[in-house]
């Protein structure tokens, strides 16, 4: 029986197969982004690698600039010495116009390196005797390279290192030289020195600086007096006279301080040290212009470790010497934090406030979103464009406004009237307000409304919300904002250069003088401190090593400051944000 | 009944039916003829209905009907949506409610506000709770404690956190929190307490004691509770007033509006049949 037939019989209707497309239950590659999450690590794993690249290359080198390094004395094939620190190495191809006067053997190996041969670029300091403080010799030329014993490495007061012995003393007449002339002798009388040059420099700078500074103040007094009363007024000769008196007071202080300062340089005179480069090319100087002498081939462990911690112990807290190039930073560590310190105190409640109002108050329209808008455009104008905004504005319109009303009798020279630190902060601050204006509002939004609400009803009038509730809530945002400002003007430099960084300021910001804080001065900046060593000193390759410990110092400047308000946000956001429930 | 007559007799309103009861002490809300428009739609049409004093008055509905809005507008919380626009007026003890010269301020520390979520301040619970007499520029410690001391313990909140008035309210649990509202709601002594759903974020447990903490409130407060637990408005209410697409339908006592409704409609809603 045909199976069919029976099928028939019972009437069955036909079954139609309703074809169905085999549903993948396989997503796609794309649909699971895959390939895109590979492109995110990628990118995530590139920014990790330039930031760590970064920080470990000026890390290193910040570190180990400070390092004692040993002097070679490297014999050339002239007969010639060059003694040196070795800075760097690097292969060099030479050119045919020097190849011509070589030796077979040197051509040869040359020839063998493809045309290259290989340089070193040894420090050897000795400028005020040759001119040059580094010097390239090439390793074809170099018959022996020793580390001989009793080569120092001297650092001076001025013209750079010394490379070179120790001959001899002169003390009071007498010269000490050959085996009496120990190292420990050496320090001895050097620490002496040295106490005489902080004394002469305590004198002169500390001092004589302060009479120097009441005398012109006298002076203002007298110009003070002609400006209100007119030339030849009987009140002006009143204060004239009282000034003489004073001044002659001043004056005796000085003659005082001079007598005393030529005292200790006369002493100081009598001790002096003789040089002897490696050439036998003697120089005379005074013990106390030696800043630091070590023997370079002999130093222990520990005596390295000395000569590195007493290095940075120079660069944290001592003023620069040698065109920045050398001795310490600290009135740029000093300026730069006073600097964006102030700019904070400016910026916070200058943008907080300025959030509060756009966001809380003006009613929500066009006009508001203009203002959003420009707000925001200026986050993108160059930053040199403030610059010249802050010393055509502040220091021009608005200092020079200040010196006709208050400081008359110091014109033609400028008090406010040219670029300070005040005037800086406050370009800084115009620079990063739309950034913490931005972060503001947005943690104002970010406030629930029924927060604001129960505080409504209980009946607090809006300004009660907003202070007792909405800001204290906000106030972790708004920290972060603050902390990005901070951040980006901490490392600003371009504006600074127009409004009142300057290369050298020796005089803090901060003083014993009424009104101790003095907004007015010029400072220094670590950041134009690494432009200005870097790219604006005499020698360059002095500068270098500089620039990275500057650069280092900067850094960890800014990340002290961050992490200290991240520290403090962090605790505010504990005390706001406990979870619900 | 097919669509379209359906959805003419939803749209098509009799005038609404009171059977209300009295308090002895007479209204303290006179609502005449309120209505509202949140920009161009409007919200509330024609509501006319009074508060009685003392007693407690559910507004139910299904949502979107009105009856959060019409809480709000009793201490004019609606001020702060823009392009808002109301028509007709309230009086709180015969004062107008709306008006050129009323002190918002003044009238919102009349009555207390108790919200659907819990919103405590992130501050302590002690701050929390005086909060309304602080913005009132009370400094007096014993007053301050004393204020606190009571307001908590109307709320049954204080043998809970009498040790710890110093710790943040943030770290108290849900339904605490909503009774330190209450606590906050209370502390500067209002009139009227309106509560906009407030066990409607709270579990079963922390919802039967606030509705405990609305029986015990009663009397000395005249309350106003927006529910959507129609059990809750039974339990609670002795006045119901069933609201429905910004119209009030039905306001009368509490025990009629769930057994005998007069209006159909009421009856379809509070047996469940829509809403």
């Amino acid at each position: 029986m045909n199976p069919g037939d029976m099928l028939e019989a019972v009437a069955v209707k036909p079954v139609t197969r309703v074809s169905q497309t085999r549903r993948s239950y396989e997503s796609s590659l794309t649909a699971r982004g895959e390939p895109f999450l590979w492109g995110f690590g990628g990118a995530l794993a590139f920014g990790v690698l330039l930031v760590v690249g970064f920080l470990v290359l000026v890390t290193w080198n910040g570190i180990t600039t400070f390092w004692p390094k040993p002097i070679h004395v490297v014999t050339l094939n002239s007969g010639d010495l060059v003694a040196g620190e070795p800075t760097r190495s690097e292969p060099f191809k030479v050119g045919p116009e020097r190849l011509t006067s070589l030796s077979e053997a040197a051509k040869a190996k040359i020839a063998k390196d493809d045309g290259f041969a290989h340089r070193v670029l040894l420090r050897t300091g000795n400028f005020d005797l040759y001119n040059d403080d580094f010097r390239w010799v090439e390793d074809y030329k170099i018959e022996k390279t020793e580390m001989p014993v009793g080569m120092f490495f001297i650092e001076r007061q001025e013209w750079g290192a010394f490379v070179g012995g120790i001959k001899a003393l002169n003390r009071n007449g007498a010269t000490i030289t050959g085996d009496e002339l120990t190292l420990d002798l050496l320090h001895k009388e050097h620490e002496a020195a040295r106490r005489r040059f902080e004394a002469i420099h305590d004198i002169e700078r500390g001092a004589i600086g302060d009479v120097n500074y009441e005398l012109n103040q006298e002076r203002l007094k007298i110009r003070k007096a002609v400006l209100k009363y007119g030339d030849n007024a009987p009140e002006v000769k009143a204060v004239e006279a009282e000034v003489e008196k004073h001044a002659s007071v001043l004056k005796g202080r000085f003659d005082v301080l001079a007598a005393k300062a030529q005292e200790i340089k006369d002493e100081d005179a009598k001790v002096q040290a003789v040089l002897a480069d490696i050439n036998g090319t003697e120089k005379v100087m005074p013990l106390s212009l030696i800043v630091r002498f070590y023997p370079a081939n002999e130093l222990s462990a520990l005596g390295k470790v000395g000569i590195y911690l007493s290095r940075w112990a120079e660069f944290l807290t001592d003023d620069p010497r040698e065109a920045n190039t050398e001795g310490g930073v600290l009135p740029a560590i000093f300026g730069t934090f006073v600097m964006t310190l102030l700019m904070v105190v400016v910026v916070a409640p200058f943008g907080v406030l300025t959030a509060l109002y756009l966001r809380e108050y003006a009613k929500q329209g066009r006009l508001v979103s203009i203002v959003r808008i420009s707000v925001n455009n200026l986050a993108g104008v160059p930053s040199i464009v403030y610059g010249v905004f802050g010393l055509g504005f502040f220091a021009y319109i608005v200092g020079g406004g200040i010196d006709a009303l208050f400081y008359p009798e110091r014109l033609p020279n400028p008090t406010f009237g040219t670029g300070g630190l005040l005037w800086s902060s406050l370009t800084l601050a115009l620079l990063t307000v739309p950034v913490v204006i931005v972060a503001t509002e947005e943690a104002l939004a970010a406030v629930p409304k029924s927060m604001r609400e129960g505080s409504l009803a209980c009946g607090a009038s809006k300004w009660q919300t907003i202070k007792n509730i909405v800001l204290p809530r906000a106030m972790p945002g708004i920290m972060t904002g603050l902390i990005l400002a901070m951040a980006r003007g901490a490392g600003e430099v371009a504006p600074l250069m127009l409004v009142g960084v300057v290369k050298l300021a020796p005089e803090l910001p901060i003083d014993g003088f009424w009104p101790f804080i003095h907004l007015e001065r010029s400072f220094m900046h670590l950041g134009f401190h690494i432009f200005d060593v870097g790219f604006q000193s005499r020698n360059s390759e002095a500068g270098k090593p500089m620039v990275f410990v500057t650069t280092l110092l900067l850094i960890a400047l800014i990340a002290v400051m961050n992490a200290s308000a991240v520290v403090i946000r962090n605790r505010l956001k504990r005390k706001f944000m406990v979870g619900h429930f | 009944m097919n669509a379209i007559a359906k959805s003419n007799a939803e749209t098509e309103f009799e005038s609404t039916v009171y059977h209300v009861t009295p308090s002895p002490d007479g209204p303290v809300i006179e609502i005449d003829d309120f209505n509202l428009w949140y920009g161009a739609a409007q919200a509330l049409f024609n509501v006319v209905m009074n508060i009685e004093k003392g007693l407690v008055t559910a507004l139910i509905g299904p949502s979107g009907c009105g009856k959060s809005t019409l809480l709000r507008s009793l201490n004019r919380m609606n001020d702060l949506i823009e392009n808002l626009t109301i028509g007709g007026g309230m009086k709180l003890e015969g004062l107008p409610i709306y008006g050129p010269k009323v002190d918002v301020i003044g009238l919102r520390k009349r009555m207390g506000m108790v919200f659907q979520k819990p919103n405590p301040f992130p501050k302590s619970i002690f701050e929390n709770v005086i909060y309304p007499l602080r913005v009132d520029g009370v400094r007096d410690g014993t007053v301050l404690a004393e204020a606190c001391e009571r307001a908590l313990k109307g709320s049954a909140l204080w043998d809970e956190v009498k040790d710890r008035l110093d710790d943040n309210a943030l770290g108290l649990s849900g339904g605490q929190q909503q009774r330190l509202c209450i606590a906050r709601a209370i502390a500067s002594d209002p009139e009227v307490l309106l509560m906009d759903e407030p066990c409607s974020a709270l579990d079963p447990i922390a919802t039967s004691k606030i509705e405990e903490l609305i029986d015990e409130l009663k009397g000395h407060y005249t309350i106003v509770i927006v529910t959507h637990n129609m059990q809750q408005a039974a339990r609670v209410s002795q006045n119901t007033a069933f609201m429905y697409l910004g119209r009030l339908i039905e306001y009368g006592d509490t025990e009629e509006i769930f057994t005998s409704p007069k209006l159909s409609r009421t009856q379809d809603y509070v047996t469940g049949r829509f809403g």
